[in-house]
This record gives structure tokens, sequence and C-alpha cells, in this order.
């Protein structure tokens, strides 16, 4: 008997060891990377080693100790890949912007003199002046232990100053809490008016049958089929100052001036909303088409006005499928990204353009890893919300 | 059973490593990446095709917009998938640096004298020299903008403004409309005061302000009037002239002008034939024929004296053109990108 159990478990198990496979290498595998990336900070350490020891108990206000100078000299001897030097570089400087031209001209200097002067002996300061400026050390010293929190901290506008405390960040320098705040309410707004078309459409598609239904499914669907690219440019022909919309409403004497629909808010909101619109229609539509058709005749028949009938039985009953159709078009509007770098201003942008300009225009994974976890984060715990609030009615019902 | 699902289980792992490493021995064509549109059709006319023809192999071209991130990323991820990229100036000191980037036979090109000092460097080779410059239709407006002031003038010439996403050039144009002298734009940029004042600046026109990215974008919005103004890369305003029949204009005083490279990205697959096309797009009889599509500078001496008085003319290197131009600050750039950037952002998103 346990025999044919094991084997029966090992045989589930078997079926079911792809999926957990696919799911371990393409989406636990890469969030795990990304935690990662968002803490460790180990360039520095790993490129200047015996730094580590000499700067360990310097107190980063007095000026720096010649045994951290002999250090950097020795290591910065000792740098022989080229890549981790670069990443050195890259890493000192976004602590301390000019290290890009310090490093590599002090590089240069040290190993012009690599073998008539020891370490002790090289004058960084006649090298470059800069090197008399406390700033650059605090800098290295700042970045020497192998985990931070700087960019965890960055992503929500906050850093550590010189002696470690935690500072919120000046509004010139930083605004991601505005961005992240941006990007839930742009989203929020998305999801309220693919709502307010979504229902309604639902509705009617539900009501229909036969080649009327296929025909209002069918306009859901085929937007789904084109590319997310592709719309967006459709939608920056037809808003801008001389496009389709304008004209059609200046021909009709319904507007003077063309209305700006384009680089604002109102233009992202109605591009966002009809790509996502069909992840709102098909969800409520599904639950739609499971209530039976002769509870609306029921109502009616006991008396209740078509409007109260609805509002008491078909509303409750097509919850479920509005909250998970307002879920999945939330969730997936706060992740967006190339509809508002098109179609928005700059105080349109969100988040997401906020992480692509760190992974790909500066090279700073960190900092793009970290938005990115607390986007996750801020994610989740509406999720949980959602989860309570679902689970909370199932309970009252 | 048991033995079924073993079968199973090693099936799966069999087409998941199959589905991950696709072709992973199969040679990929030589791949060359420049700033598209119609900048990229010329090159495609005089460059890629030619080169095809010649070599017998097929050449393929793709196109971005910058950002040092990509390259390191493709490096980083090993086998990049690009052979030969155009960069900017500071792309090619930063991936220079940092390794990112294969070293230039200068030998196969000819030696290092045969072209502009600016455009010689160890990992890259100079391909055009060009400007960040105003353009306006100048069939919308018979009285254009003189200078980064009129730019700024909303009063005297209403209408949306465009310019390129992020602190480099924007920052250097606010100076100049502020009445900076074009020698003291860096000197006083390179000070907190000059920062702020260049941000201060740009917060006058920041309702009127557009942003573009990709070097197409501003054409697009200069031709359906979308904005009065826009800065754009010069030689692609010569160039829709030409193709289209426009009237668009250039402001020359004020432009900033730069140096693009083409490099080879370390570890590339086709990285001998990446230095051989380079050395054909570097040869005096290809690269002089470009002027006549696009109106970019040329970095080969040679190919420089081979083009045309007419064509001369539109070039950021004709000296009439450079005369009240400034060139672009590579070291400052380098230095405070990033952090420019970040402030930049926040400004944006204010």
């Amino acid at each position: 008997m346990s025999e044919v159990s094991f084997r029966q478990r090992v045989g589930a198990l078997a079926l079911v060891a792809p999926l957990a496979l696919f799911i371990a290498l393409f989406f636990v595998w890469p969030l795990v990377t990304v935690l990662k990336e968002s803490v460790s900070d180990a360039t520095v350490s790993h490129a200047l080693p015996t730094m580590v020891d000499a700067a360990a108990d310097w107190n980063r206000q007095s000026p720096p100790t010649a045994a951290m100078k002999a250090a950097l000299v020795t290591d910065l001897r000792g740098i022989e890949d080229q890549q981790l030097f670069g990443d050195l570089v890259r890493r000192l400087n976004s602590a301390q912007a000019g290290f890009r031209t310090l490093l590599p001209k002090t590089r240069t200097a040290v190993d012009k003199s690599r073998e008539t002067t020891a370490p002790e002996a090289v004058d960084l300061e006649e090298i470059d002046k800069r090197w008399s400026n406390p700033a650059y050390w605090q800098a290295i010293a700042g970045t020497l232990s192998p985990f931070t929190d700087q960019h965890l901290l960055a992503a929500v506008d906050l850093s550590r100053d010189g002696t470690g405390a935690i500072v919120a960040l000046g509004a010139d320098e930083s605004a991601n809490l505005t961005i992240l705040l941006r990007t839930f309410w742009v989203s929020a707004l998305v999801t309220l008016v693919c709502l307010a078309i979504g229902l309604p459409y639902a509705m009617l598609a539900a009501a229909m049958t036969g080649w009327r239904r296929q025909l209002l499914l069918g306009a859901v669907l085929l937007p789904l089929w084109t590319s997310l690219l592709v719309r967006t440019a459709s939608w920056y022909i037809l808003l801008q100052d001389n496009g389709l919309v304008n004209d059609a409403l200046q021909s009709l004497g319904l507007t003077d001036a063309p209305l700006r629909l384009i680089f604002n808010r109102v233009g992202v909101v109605i591009a966002m909303a009809h790509i996502l619109l069909p992840f709102m229609v098909l969800p409520i539509y599904s639950v739609l088409i499971t209530i039976p058709k002769t509870l609306m005749p029921a109502a009616a028949s006991l008396g209740a006005h078509p409007l109260l009938a609805f509002l008491r039985v078909l509303l409750p009953l097509s919850l479920r499928g509005v909250a998970s159709g307002a879920l999945l078009v939330f969730m997936a509007a706060i992740g967006y990204y190339i509809t508002p770098a098109l179609i928005g201003g700059a105080q349109d942008q969100m988040i997401s353009s906020v992480i692509a300009f760190y992974a790909t225009g500066s090279a700073n994974w960190g900092m793009a890893a970290a938005l990115g976890i607390v986007l996750l984060a801020a994610t989740l715990l509406l999720y949980m919300v959602y989860g309570w609030l679902s689970s909370d009615k199932t309970a009252r019902a | 059973m048991k033995k079924r699902s073993v079968m199973l289980l090693s099936g799966a792992i069999m087409a998941l490593a199959a589905a991950i490493a696709p072709g992973a021995a199969s040679a990929r064509d030589l791949t060359v990446v420049s700033w598209g549109g119609n900048y990229q059709d010329a090159q495609r006319e005089i460059y890629f095709k030619p080169f095809a023809a010649q070599t017998g192999k097929p050449v393929l071209d793709e196109a971005w917009d910058g950002g040092i991130g990509i390259l390191q990323a493709k490096i980083k991820a090993g086998n990049p998938n690009w052979d030969a990229v155009q960069v900017e100036a500071e792309e090619l000191a930063l991936g220079c640096n940092d390794g990112l980037f294969e070293e230039i036979d200068w030998d196969k090109l000819g030696g290092r004298d045969s072209f502009l000092d600016s455009a010689v460097s160890d990992c890259g080779v100079g391909a055009i020299v060009w400007s960040t410059a105003i353009a306006y239709d100048g069939d919308k407006l018979k009285e254009g903008p003189q200078s980064w002031a009129d730019f700024w003038d909303t009063k005297k010439f209403p209408g949306k403004r465009a310019l390129r996403k992020g602190p480099k050039y924007t920052l250097e144009f606010a100076l100049l409309a502020d009445g900076v002298p074009v020698k003291e734009v860096y000197d006083v940029l390179a000070t907190p005061e000059g920062v702020d004042r260049a941000f201060r600046k740009l917060d006058e026109l920041k309702p009127n302000l557009v942003w573009w990215e990709a070097g197409a974008q501003p054409l697009q919005l200069l031709a359906s009037g979308e904005v009065a103004f826009t800065s754009v890369y010069n030689g692609r305003i010569t160039g829709i002239n030409r193709s289209e029949g426009k009237n668009f204009k250039i402001v020359w005083p004020g432009s900033i002008y730069a140096v693009d490279s083409w490099v080879i990205l370390k570890g590339a697959e086709n990285k001998d034939a990446a230095m051989d096309f380079i050395a054909f797009a570097s040869k005096p009889e290809n690269q002089s024929k470009l002027p006549q599509y696009i109106a970019y500078g040329l970095p080969v001496k040679a190919a420089a004296a081979a083009v045309t008085p007419e064509l001369q003319a539109d070039l950021p290197t004709a000296p009439a053109n450079l005369e009240h131009a400034l060139a672009l600050d590579v070291d400052f750039w380098i230095d405070n990108a990033e952090a420019l950037t970040q402030r930049f952002n926040a400004w944006l998103a204010r």
C-alpha cells in the first residue's frame, strides 16, 4: 500500500517537475538574482583588497592615513582585469562624481612609477589635487562593505550621510517616491476607465447570442493580437494636434483649437486603457456567462425595477470577475513603460522608465534592481490587501 | 511507472536545454548598429550594401539610441549579438576605460594620421562629426530664431519646443539662452551655481517642452507641426529637405558638435569582419559619398577634402558653421553624467 502511494507520489511529482523547473528557472532564480543585485556591493572590496584593512579603523573625519594612501597605490597597481577596473570606476563615481577621470589618471601615473617608487612614497596629491579632498576618501571607505542598503534607500529617496545616519534626499536630487505614487495613480485611473467601459461591454457581450456575441468578443480580442508598439504608435498618430481625433472634433465644430491629447496624462490614460481593456472584459465576461439568464426576469417578476435588479442581483454576482479584471489591469498597468514614454509628457513617466534608465542608460544595475524590488513589494502588499478584502467578502457572504 | 517518470523528467530537461541554447553553433551574420532614421538609410546605401556585395556575406543592421548600459549588458552576458556599433564620444571613453571594446588595428585604416585628431582613440574610429542645433520649418516661420535666447522666447515665437531627453546638451543650451558666452559654458556648468542657473532657466520653458529620444522623432514633431522648434541632429534636417522636399532650417550659432565613433564590442563573434567593415567605411572614396545623403562632417581628412564646396557649406565642419559653435566637453559629461541625469530626472518628474 505504502509502496504504491510512494510510486504514485513520485509519478505525480514527475508530472509537475517540468513546471516546477520552469518556475524555478524563470521566476525564482531571476527574482533572487535581482534581490541579491540590489544589496550586493562587492566591487570595491574585491578590487581594492588591501584598502579594506587599511581603512578599517579610519574615522572618516580626519585626513586619510598614510597606510590608506599606500594601500590605494598597491591595489591600483594590482588590478589586471580591465573590466574589474571599469566596475570599480563606475561604482565609485556613483558615490562621488569625479572618479571617472580621477581613477584612470591616478592608475596610469602609479603604473608608470611602478619600478621606481614604493607605494608609500607615491604623492597622490601631486598626481591630482582632488586626492586632498576627504570626500573622495569617504566615498571609498563607504563602499568597502560587500553589502549595502544604499540602493534600497535611494529607491525611496533616502540616503546615508557622512556619519551613517539615514536622511531624506532633497527634491532636487531624487523623485522616485513621486514617480512611484504617480505610477499607482495612473494605474488606478486606467483601471477605472477600463472598468467603466469593460463592465457594460462584457454585459452586452454576455447578453448577445450567435454572431453578434462573436463580433463583440472579436473586437476585444483583435487588439490583443496586435503588437503593443503598433497600438501605441497608432494612438500617437490619432491623438496628435493635427491627428484624426482633433481634425474630426474641429470639422464637427465641437472645438475651435486642437485639444492637447498627446504628451499629457489624458493621452496616456486613453492609450493604456485601450491596450488593457481585454484584460478587464474577458474575466468579467467569463463570470457573467455562468450566471443563469433566468435571474433577471425572476427579479422583474418579483417587482424589482431593472436598475434595482441590476444592483441587487447581477452586479453582486459579477463582482468576482470585476475584482480579478481590475487586479489584472492594475498589475499590468504599473509595469508600463513604452506607452507613457511615447504618448506621455515628462510628468507622466512611470517607475519603469526610471528602472530602464538605470539598467540601460547608466549601467547601475544595483539601483535598477532596488527599484524593481520596491515595486514588487508594493505590488505584493496591494495583492495581499486584495486577498484579504475578497476573503472577507466570501466570509460575510 | 518509475522508469517512465524518469524518462519524462529527463525528456523535459532536454527539451528545456534545447530551448535555452538555440543554435549556439550557428554563425551569426556581421551585425552593424547605428542611429536609425535617414542617417542609417544613407549608411545602408554607401556602406552596408556595398560591403556585403564586396565580401559576399550578408550584413545585418540594427538601430539604437545610445546608452552604455546596453553595451555593458551585452558584453557581461557573454557572446554579444552586435559587432560594430556607432557610439557617442562619452560612450567611447567610458567603454574604452571599462574594457568593453576591442582594440582598433589602425594599420588596416591607413594610420592614425589620416584622421582628425579628435576621431582617433585606442578602441574607436571616428565615423562622423555631427552637431546638435535648433531646427524650424522655414515654410511656417519666415523669421526664424537666431539663438537659444529666441528658442526660449515664447512670446515672440509661440508654440511648443522639443529637446533631447537628458541633461547633456539641455543644460548647455539653457546656459546659452541665459546669456552665457559660448566659450564659458563649461566653466559655468562646472560650478554648482551654474547647474542651478541652468535648471532655473529650464524652469521657465518647462511647460512648453516636449522631449524626444530617437533621432528620427524631432523630424516627425517638426513635420506634423507639433512643435515650433526642436533641437535636432543637423544631418537629418539636410537629409529630409533633400529627400522629402521640406524647407527645414538649421540655426548654427550655439550648436554643439561632437564626434561619433565606430567601436567593436569585446568578444564579438565577427570582430575581424567588423574591423574590415570599419576600414571599408573609412576609405576616402566611400566616406566622401556620405554628405550627398546627409550633412555630417567626415573625420577622414582625404574624404573631407573630396566633398564638393556646395555640400561642404551644410556640414558642421564648415568654418562658417563652426564660428559660434561649441565643442562637447566629453570629460565633463563622463564625470557628471550620472549625478546630473539623476537631478534632471528628478526635475522632469516634478
